[in-house]
This record gives structure tokens, C-alpha cells and sequence, in this order.
């Protein structure tokens, strides 16, 4: 029996510092135990709302109504081993990525270029930030034939829907971290006579990474919906996946549709992750928002 | 000496009218806020060049203010401010350190800011990072520091441009007591190396005893200087100094002048 006042037996504490790292274990390594904790919850929820669609097809709808909800099966067979119709299918994602795409870069760039100049004067950004928000509260679906008529039903058209959905999410997460550098940090920049450039360079900008990338990922979503939405009703030539859609709940194909619309959803997290990856590349190092919660 | 009018305004360190080399001058400087706020009654005061003085109040006293005027940072609204130092270094009460730099890209930046050549300034900072004990630290970012080396990397990048003149605005309120004393020793090692003049502010009696050769004790807001006593112990000071019945009686008088200010003074 140890003393009541002992914690157990403690080892002799080297004098030297160097012996002292054998004295404790190293940390565990991260076991498979945590990556099936990491990943049961996502594949719980997936399997619950694939029974649920099993449910609603089979239980819920009479056979006669069951092109409302084919089965997943139905589905996987009609619409992507179906070559005809999968090939077709990516055909239409292809046209609607590229303006997706297009529509994305175009709106990174306008919309950081636009925040940075209202980041300078108060004038620009009164000047600006009202019709910026006009811009995000205009219905797109009403405008989208308006720009058709104007500027034609062409490719470029579609990537102009796609800015106008994709850009006001960049412009005001972009102003928002330029605008909230910190008061010392601007006090300390005011004191070795920093000018706007390098206050902007080396402050702002930096500091605004992590909402700029914000912004990025809230647009590159919606830019996948302009275009997808832009598809209806650009109908002319090769038809991109909206159209598609259009197409294949107008003949009463629910595979093709499930399949299609399946495609079109993959697409926008695809694009989201993607965004998400290169963010934790360019902020990851030292940003909370973009790393796991483990320490350095 | 010139009056500093904007901020970075460079000063030469000229022989003054009374023919004596003044670091720093207030000559009845007021501060009154744009919303009206009286923050500083007219003060007057100098400090000579390798003198440490600190200035102690409550909480909202002005000495903030009073240390953003002497920067330039903010405009008098009555009084004359003199510099006479070619660089001023000032250490905020937050370390204001750059998340995405690193500790050697952030004691970096105000060499960068003043265009100083890059290898230059890598030297720079490698010594200012080894005069604060923060060896070997160089590549890890803020987030990884405590909050006593944050104030470490803040200090070191004071240090780089080596100031005549620092301004210390409570740096170090926000550490623990064990950490704070262990930095106002080192801070005192590197005050007796460079002799810098300071303006130390704090709201600690001990921390402005133990580092001040003056203390100007300081009222309620509107502030004004309601003391100006000396702190008689030599230097080096010892860190047992906190303990002596002599310490003791310094940071006592500076309680009792804290007290006899208009708002403690019935006790």
C-alpha cells in the first residue's frame, strides 16, 4: 500500500533535458477507430435518405404514380448505365460547367476589383453598395430572357447570368475582410508612414483572405445554379444540363431526370470542395476558420 | 527637437533652447475628443533621453491618449508635443502581430515598410528575435505562441528599428503575473543595453516602480499629472527588488497620490 497522500510510484526525473523525452509516450497515432468516426455519421445519413427514398417509392406511391419517385435502382440503371443517355447527360454538364466556369472567374475577379476600390473611399463604396444589392434582389429567372433578347441566346449570355448570380456574394465578403483589420494593426501601419498600397498589400488584403474565400465558395455554388438555370432557356444548339432537365421531365423520363438533376448537385459540391481545398491550401496555415480543430 | 505634427514625421536630435538634450516634451498638451469627451487637461512634462517614465491611472484615464499624442497618432488639441528622436518605437497593448506571417516575416515588417533591403532587415530581425529570447520560434505563426511570447515577437519588432524613443502602451496588462515579471526583467536588461527613453504606461503599481526611473501618477478622466515622483533605486535592478521594505514604500506612495486623486479621495 502507497501512502494516502501518493499519486504512485513517479520515475526519477533525469537532469538533463535531453533524457527527458522517453519519459513519456508518443502521442497516439490517429487511429482507424477515428476515421470511422469521421466518416459513419455523413454515410448514416446517406443510408437513411436512401431508405427514405425507397420508402416513399415503393410504400408511399402506387405504381401508377411512381414516375413522381422511381427507385434509386431504376434510376442508377436508366440514367447512368444507360450509356445514350449518360453520355448525353455529361455532354450537357460540359457545356454548363464551361459557362459555370467562365461565369466564376469573371465574377472573382470583378467582384475583388469592386470591393478593393470601395475599400479606399467611403464615396466609392456609398456610390456602389446600393446597386450591388439591387443586382443580388433582382429575380434572375426574370431577367435571364431579358439578356437573351439583348444580347443574344449565345454562350456569352449564359456566362453573364452567371456573373450577375456569382458576384454579389464576393463583393461584400471580399469588402467585409478588407474592411476589418484590426485598429492597432492600421495604427502601427499609420505610424511607420505605410501608404494605401502597402497598407493594402500587406494588411488588407492578407487579412481579408479567409472571407474573400468565403465568398468564393458561396459563389462558385451559385454560379453552378446560374448556369444550370441560364440552361432553360437557351435552348438553342447542344443543350447544356438545365435544358436538359427541361427536357426530360417534359417527356415524362424520371430516371433521366433523377439522373440529371443528380449530376447537376455533384457538380456544385464538387466545386464547392474544390474552392474549399484550395482555401485550406492558401489560409490553412494559419487561418481557425479553414483547419481541423486539431493543434498545430 | 521637432514637433511632431504627422505621424513617422522624421525628428533630428538637435540641442534644445535650455541647451539640453530633452527625448521627449509635452508643453501643455489637451485632448478633447471629436464627440465632445475632455480626455486630457493641459500636461507638461519631459523625459530625458535614458529615462523610463511611467505613467499610472485608472482605467480611461487618458494615458492611452496621452502616448497616441506623443506617436503623432493623434492631433493636440491645445499644447506643443517635441520629439527628438529619429525613430519612435511604440508597442501596443494587443502584440498586433500579422496572423499570416510568421514570427521572423512579422519583426520583419517595419523594415519592409521603410524599405529597408531584405537581407539588411533579415539581420535586423535575427537580432531582435535573439534579444528577446525568442530563438528558435522564428518560422511558427501567432496562433502557435502564447500570449507571453505574442508580446515577445510584438516587442522585437519594436526593437528592429532601434527606437530613441519607445512608447509602451500597457504591453504587458494581458499576461499572466509570472510571465509579466519575467518580461519586465528582460525588458529592463534591454533598457540598460540601449538606454532608450520610454514612456511606459500601466495601471500596475509594482510593474511602474520596478521598470521606472519617474512615475507620473495620473487622475481620473479628464486626466492630468498628479504626481511626479522619483523611483530611487538603481540600475540593475534585482527581480528580489519587488520584495524589499524599501519597494514597498515607493509603490506605496504612489497608491496614496493614486488615492488622494478627486475620485478616491474620501476613503
Amino acid at each position: 500500500m502507497t501512502a494516502p497522500n501518493s499519486i504512485g510510484a513517479a520515475p526519477e526525473i533525469p537532469a538533463e533535458p535531453d533524457d527527458w523525452d522517453h519519459l513519456v509516450p508518443p502521442a497516439p497515432k490517429r487511429s482507424r477507430v477515428r476515421v470511422w468516426r469521421a466518416a459513419l455519421p455523413p454515410l448514416v445519413t446517406f443510408g437513411a435518405v436512401v431508405g427514405l427514398w425507397y420508402l416513399v417509392s415503393y410504400g408511399l406511391l402506387s405504381p401508377s404514380r411512381r414516375f413522381l419517385l422511381p427507385p434509386p435502382q431504376q434510376v442508377i440503371q436508366g440514367g447512368f448505365l444507360t450509356w445514350s443517355q449518360f453520355s448525353q447527360i455529361l455532354d450537357g454538364l460540359a457545356l454548363t460547367a464551361k459557362a459555370a466556369a467562365a461565369g466564376f472567374g469573371i465574377a472573382t475577379v470583378l467582384g475583388i476589383a469592386v470591393a478593393v476600390a470601395m475599400s479606399q473611399a467611403k464615396s466609392i463604396e456609398r456610390s456602389i453598395y446600393p446597386y450591388a444589392v439591387v443586382l443580388q434582389t433582382i429575380p434572375i429567372l426574370a431577367i435571364v430572357p431579358l439578356i437573351g433578347f439583348a444580347f443574344g441566346f449565345t454562350f456569352r449570355s449564359r456566362v453573364l447570368v452567371c456573373v450577375l448570380i456569382a458576384l454579389f456574394p464576393i463583393i461584400t465578403n471580399t469588402l467585409f475582410g478588407l474592411l476589418s483589420a484590426d485598429h492597432g494593426q492600421h495604427d502601427l501601419f499609420t505610424l511607420h508612414g505605410a501608404g494605401r498600397w502597402k497598407r493594402l498589400w500587406k494588411l488588407q488584403f492578407p487579412g481579408a483572405l479567409p472571407s474573400i474565400f468565403t465568398g468564393l465558395r458561396i459563389s462558385a455554388g451559385l454560379s453552378v445554379i446560374g448556369a444550370v438555370v441560364g440552361d432553360f432557356f437557351f435552348l438553342q444548339g447542344q443543350p447544356g444540363l438545365g435544358a436538359l432537365i427541361n427536357l426530360y421531365s417534359n417527356r415524362l423520363e424520371p430516371d433521366q431526370l433523377y439522373a440529371a438533376v443528380i449530376v447537376a448537385s455533384l457538380f456544385g459540391v464538387l466545386t464547392f470542395a474544390l474552392v474549399g481545398l484550395i482555401a485550406q491550401r492558401v489560409v490553412g496555415g494559419w487561418h481557425e476558420s479553414a483547419r481541423g480543430r486539431d493543434k498545430v | 527637437m521637432n514637433a511632431v505634427t504627422a505621424a513617422g514625421t522624421p525628428g533630428r536630435r538637435d540641442v534644445t533652447e535650455d541647451e539640453q538634450d530633452v527625448a521627449l516634451r509635452f508643453a501643455g498638451v489637451s485632448k478633447r475628443f471629436d464627440d465632445g469627451t475632455l480626455a486630457l487637461l493641459p500636461v507638461s512634462f519631459s523625459a530625458l533621453p535614458g529615462e523610463l517614465v511611467a505613467i499610472v491611472g485608472p482605467s480611461g484615464c487618458g494615458k492611452s491618449t496621452l502616448l497616441r499624442l506623443a506617436a503623432g497618432l493623434t492631433a493636440a488639441s491645445t499644447g506643443t508635443i517635441a520629439v527628438g528622436a529619429r525613430n519612435v518605437g511604440y508597442v501596443f497593448q494587443d502584440p498586433t502581430l500579422l496572423p499570416w506571417r510568421s514570427v521572423r516575416r512579422n519583426v520583419e515588417l517595419l523594415g519592409e515598410l521603410h524599405g529597408v533591403p531584405k537581407p539588411e532587415r533579415r539581420a535586423m530581425a535575427e537580432a531582435a528575435i535573439a534579444a528577446v529570447g525568442l530563438t528558435g520560434f522564428e518560422d511558427k505563426y501567432p496562433r502557435a505562441l502564447s500570449g507571453g511570447m505574442k508580446m515577445r515577437a510584438s516587442l522585437a519588432r519594436a526593437l528592429t528599428m532601434s527606437p530613441d524613443v519607445f512608447l509602451f502602451d500597457e504591453p504587458f496588462g494581458a499576461v499572466d503575473e509570472i510571465t509579466r515579471e519575467r518580461l519586465n526583467d528582460e525588458l529592463l536588461r534591454l533598457f540598460q543595453a540601449r538606454r532608450f527613453a520610454a514612456l511606459f504606461v500601466t495601471h500596475s503599481v509594482t510593474e511602474a516602480a520596478f521598470l521606472a526611473t519617474r512615475v507620473l501618477v495620473m487622475s481620473d478622466r479628464p486626466g492630468r499629472i498628479l504626481t511626479d515622483l522619483e523611483v530611487p533605486f538603481p540600475y540593475p535592478r534585482r527581480p528580489e527588488l519587488r520584495y524589499d521594505p524599501a519597494f514597498a514604500r515607493v509603490t506605496g506612495r504612489i497608491g496614496a497620490a493614486l488615492r488622494a486623486g478627486p475620485a478616491g479621495a474620501p476613503q
